[in-house]
């Protein structure tokens, strides 16, 4: 930590979860490094592959269900078309604040460099192929590859 | 804080930015952008005195407006000034950081 008195060079974000609040966490935080000029790579898992997704990148919802800060009771929040609900009213004040949908959101942060990584054993596990995913994913990589892109000084990593 | 740059003194806060547009001129912003190892082409400029335009008109500046801008699309946006594009462009052009998250 006392490289360069602890300045953040890189940002390895790991998105997991593909509800909507979480994948605009990730996306955020990852052009926000860059806007800082700092470098920033995603590393897409699990359910958090579904963001990259091309035929699921644009239906991603919020959870309704076991979300307290939603202040809707949970017994309502598993009725059918509550999630659309949340979902189109949230997206509604992120359009008043300037925040990008997800699709031109990824074009954002692929045009400023974000380097965008699948996993590969979730991709293996969803039966998912490359070809199904955005285009600015750059490469389907193990885990393993992932550590190896995160070596060197004032790197830090993230879990989503 | 006082600075001296391009042979005149300049009013800048913490960070480096002028808190004054009207002491900024061409060879102000010629040595701010040496200062962030960045020699200003014509293409710079073009984004230097469109920055200044918006500002003019009270917009909120951010990487998603550049990208709308039609001058310049967020790729070569960061190509012009790779190290934190708006932040530095907005220090050059002399005129406040943008306060915005994305």
């Amino acid at each position: 930590m006392n490289e360069n008195k602890g300045a953040i060079k890189k940002m390895m974000i790991i998105l997991s979860k593909a509800t909507l609040e979480n994948v605009y966490a990730a996306f955020v935080l990852a052009n926000g490094a860059r806007m800082e000029g700092i470098e920033a790579e995603m590393f897409f898992t699990f359910f958090g592959l579904e963001a990259v997704h091309k035929k699921k990148l644009e239906h991603l919802h919020v959870a309704t269900v076991g979300n307290p800060a939603m202040h809707i009771p949970t017994m309502l929040g598993g009725l059918p078309g509550m999630e659309a609900f949340a979902t189109s009213m949230m997206k509604k004040e992120m359009e008043k604040i300037d925040m990008p949908e997800v699709p031109e959101f990824l074009e954002i942060l692929s045009a400023s460099g974000v380097k965008m990584w699948a996993c590969r054993l979730a991709m293996d596990m969803f039966h998912y192929k490359k070809e199904d995913l955005y285009e600015g994913v750059d490469e389907v990589i193990t885990v393993g590859d992932f550590y190896k892109k995160s070596e060197g000084e004032g790197v830090h990593m993230l879990f989503i | 804080m006082e600075k001296t740059i391009a042979g005149k003194t300049i009013t800048v806060n913490e960070e480096g930015y002028l808190t004054d547009f009207n002491q900024w001129d061409e060879k102000i912003g010629e040595a701010l952008a040496t200062e962030a190892n960045i020699t200003l082409s014509p293409r710079h400029w073009e984004v230097v005195k469109y920055l200044q335009n918006e500002q003019k008109n009270q917009v909120a500046l951010s990487i998603r407006r550049i990208g709308k801008s039609g001058l310049v699309d967020i790729k070569e946006f960061y190509q012009l000034f790779p190290n934190a594009p708006l932040k530095t462009a907005t220090k050059i052009a002399g005129i406040p950081k943008p306060a915005s998250c994305i």
